[in-house]
């Protein structure tokens, strides 16, 4: 579970890397896990500790897929939406994730089980050999 | 009793048939027969004997029933997929026990790296450059010049990369290495640098593995606890945050730097200027985990295996639609359609092979007229393809080549790192003009713009990104015409 954002915590995540050359990078993974985003507000605090300007970390925060600009308000599945698993049979589950609204489904491409899919990921837990069934049993639990 | 610790057992519900089998199990590699997972092995005096696709529910009658048991498949090592590979850098895989040092020692390891500490740093490079170890990442540069250019570099501080971001659908070689035998790439980084004099090393793993990230996580810490990581040499982790460009050299140095993964312009090369601006050697998962066998064995007993100029063995993945799927170990020159056909066992619907994908996202679509192709960097180049990191993603007659052609281009936009024009915009447009040809609007004028659109992308772009992606879009089109005419 995620916590609520404090400036103080977001401190002590920087802390945690300081001297760390290429730092920012696995600041913001922290962050991102520990507050499910990345809160603008910690940008200006982050760029204070690494001498950079607000704009070179808000660039990479844009960047990179993982690191989101608000809270889910939904638990969210990863989807595999790569090739390996559509020739698997992806586009005939898709549709069961895309109409829950229970859950936010997210487009990963590749979880590296492309002779096992379709597969999906929630939190760190994988699925693979998704159907039907399968499916709507991961919504099922990854909703709650 | 094994049961494999492997991300794509687990997805399949390893976890809990390790936990019916009780306390004493240990959590192997995968051996690379996904079908068959999760695959409970029990120790016997013949050897080990399989019991395929187990339910938790199933253990107790299994370990009642011994091999009478119904989802007994025999002595694993006798399966016709396992004996026909020639494996080399998954000798050990599924069969040690990926966390134990000891395990590994016992099985070989760390031989590799006491011959180079012998041999000296020259002789090193030279022995790996004498194998004609090429980079497995998929651009197949030999990783011997590599290795001297980086070497003869004068520099105060070098680095080590393993890139092991291994974004290409059908691709999964990599994440098995570190979850079923990490302590091999620990090994050949370590090897990697004694030779050209690095004493720092980084993992760049992508964060769609969280197993592979905590399986060499604890094996860093082990090697560190032994001894064998430390001040001479020591290996960082760095995740990756879910950008597959990122598995382009230069834009993995940039996101390990701290910054937008955005790739850097060539020259100058890595070797000369990389990370934070020192000479850098970024070899790919597979590569470096080749170099502990070349080391340990010479570089002749490696480049024996192969043909013309793709030496030594290459651990390619059965993927997509496949019967046989997995991960299969074997010298280059064997055919596509022996491994499709005989070693895949067609597809998995059971309906005829369309077309496989070779390469990942960025490969091209061939059809089954081609598959006397024999595996081999040039011979698949000759044919408008290319290996890359050795995926294979099989597809049966019902699939839509606009569509996949259409989804080249999608995943090329979604994926661009906006650095370039020809591949953030082309990209985009590409994906106009395919749809409008789904839409069976002006197809034959339409077919020409995204010819023309490719030859841009092809040579305008910075890097294989939108460099390759008219490889599956232009290989669609000449392949499977019909698919494009409305």
């Amino acid at each position: 579970m995620t916590q609520a954002w404090t400036a103080q915590e977001t401190e002590e995540l920087v802390r945690r890397h300081a001297g760390r050359p290429g730092a920012l990078l696995p600041i913001l993974n922290d962050v991102q896990a520990a507050f499910g985003h990345v809160p603008a507000a910690c940008v200006p605090i982050i760029a204070e500790a690494l001498n950079l300007s607000r704009a070179e970390v808000h660039g990479v925060v844009t960047f990179y897929h993982d690191l989101k600009a608000g809270p889910a308000d939904r638990p969210i599945v990863k989807l595999c939406r790569a090739e390996a698993c559509q020739a698997r049979g992806l586009e005939r589950i898709a549709p069961l994730f895309e109409g829950d609204v229970r859950i936010e489904v997210e487009t990963v491409y590749c979880l590296g089980l492309c002779a096992s899919g379709p597969a999906a990921m929630v939190g760190d837990r994988v699925f693979a050999r998704l159907d039907d069934a399968g499916a709507r049993r991961l919504i099922d639990e990854a909703a709650g | 009793m094994f049961v494999p610790g492997d991300a794509a057992a687990v997805a399949v519900g390893a976890d809990q048939v390790a936990a019916a089998a009780g306390p004493g199990v240990i959590r192997n590699g995968s051996r690379g027969m996904f079908e068959l997972e999760p695959l409970l092995e029990i120790e016997t005096s013949e050897g080990r004997v399989g019991y395929a696709r187990l339910a938790p529910g199933d253990v107790a009658d299994v370990l009642r029933l011994g091999d009478a048991h119904p989802a007994c498949v025999g002595l694993v090592e006798d399966l016709p997929f396992l004996k026909r590979q020639t494996r080399l850098t998954f000798e050990r895989c599924g069969i040690t026990d990926p966390q134990s040092i000891d395990d590994y020692r016992a099985h070989g390891g760390f031989a590799g790296l006491e011959r180079a500490l012998a041999l000296g740093p020259e002789a090193t490079v030279e022995e790996v450059f004498e194998s004609g170890l090429r980079g497995r990442g998929g651009a197949g540069f030999p990783a011997g010049i590599k290795w001297r250019t980086a070497a003869a570099a004068p520099a105060e501080q070098k680095y080590i990369i393993c890139n092991a971001d291994e974004g290409d659908s059908g691709t999964f070689a990599d994440r098995m290495v570190m979850e079923g035998d990490p302590f091999m790439l620990i090994e050949g980084m370590a090897i990697t640098g004694f030779a050209v004099g690095a004493t720092y090393g980084y993992i760049y793993i992508r964060s769609e593995y969280p197993h592979a990230i905590r399986s060499m996580g604890r094996a860093i810490e082990t090697a560190r606890a032994h001894g064998l990581l430390g001040p001479d040499f020591d290996i960082e982790i760095r995740a990756g945050a879910g950008a597959y460009v990122c598995g382009e050299e230069t834009s993995l140095l940039e996101s390990i730097e701290g910054r937008r993964g955005e790739v850097r312009a060539k020259p100058p090369l890595p070797a000369h200027v990389g990370l934070f601006g020192q000479p850098t050697i970024i070899n790919n998962v597979l590569t470096l985990s080749a170099v502990p066998y070349i080391l340990a064995n010479g570089a002749k007993a490696y480049a024996d295996f192969g043909m013309g100029r793709s030496r030594g063995t290459m651990p390619i993945q059965l993927a997509g639609n496949i019967r046989n799927g997995g991960l299969f170990e074997t010298a280059f020159g064997i055919t596509l359609g022996e491994l499709v056909n005989d070693i895949g066992g067609g597809t998995l619907s059971g309906r005829p092979v369309r077309a496989v994908q070779v390469g990942g996202p960025l490969g091209a679509y061939i059809p089954p007229s081609m598959f006397h192709l024999p595996f081999d960097y040039e011979a698949f180049a000759a044919a408008d393809g290319l290996i890359g990191h050795a995926g294979i993603v099989v597809f049966d007659d019902s699939v839509d080549m606009a569509r996949m052609a259409r989804f080249a281009m999608q995943f090329c936009a979604a994926e661009s790192c906006g650095k370039c024009t020809p591949c953030r915009i082309g990209s985009v447009r590409g994906m106009e003009v395919l749809d409008r040809i789904i839409a069976g609007e002006d197809v034959a004028a339409n077919i020409v713009l995204v010819e023309e659109l490719c030859e841009t992308m092809k040579f305008g772009s910075l890097c294989a990104l939108g460099g390759f992606t008219p490889y599956p879009v232009l290989s669609a089109l000449r392949h499977f015409p019909e698919d494009f005419a409305s």
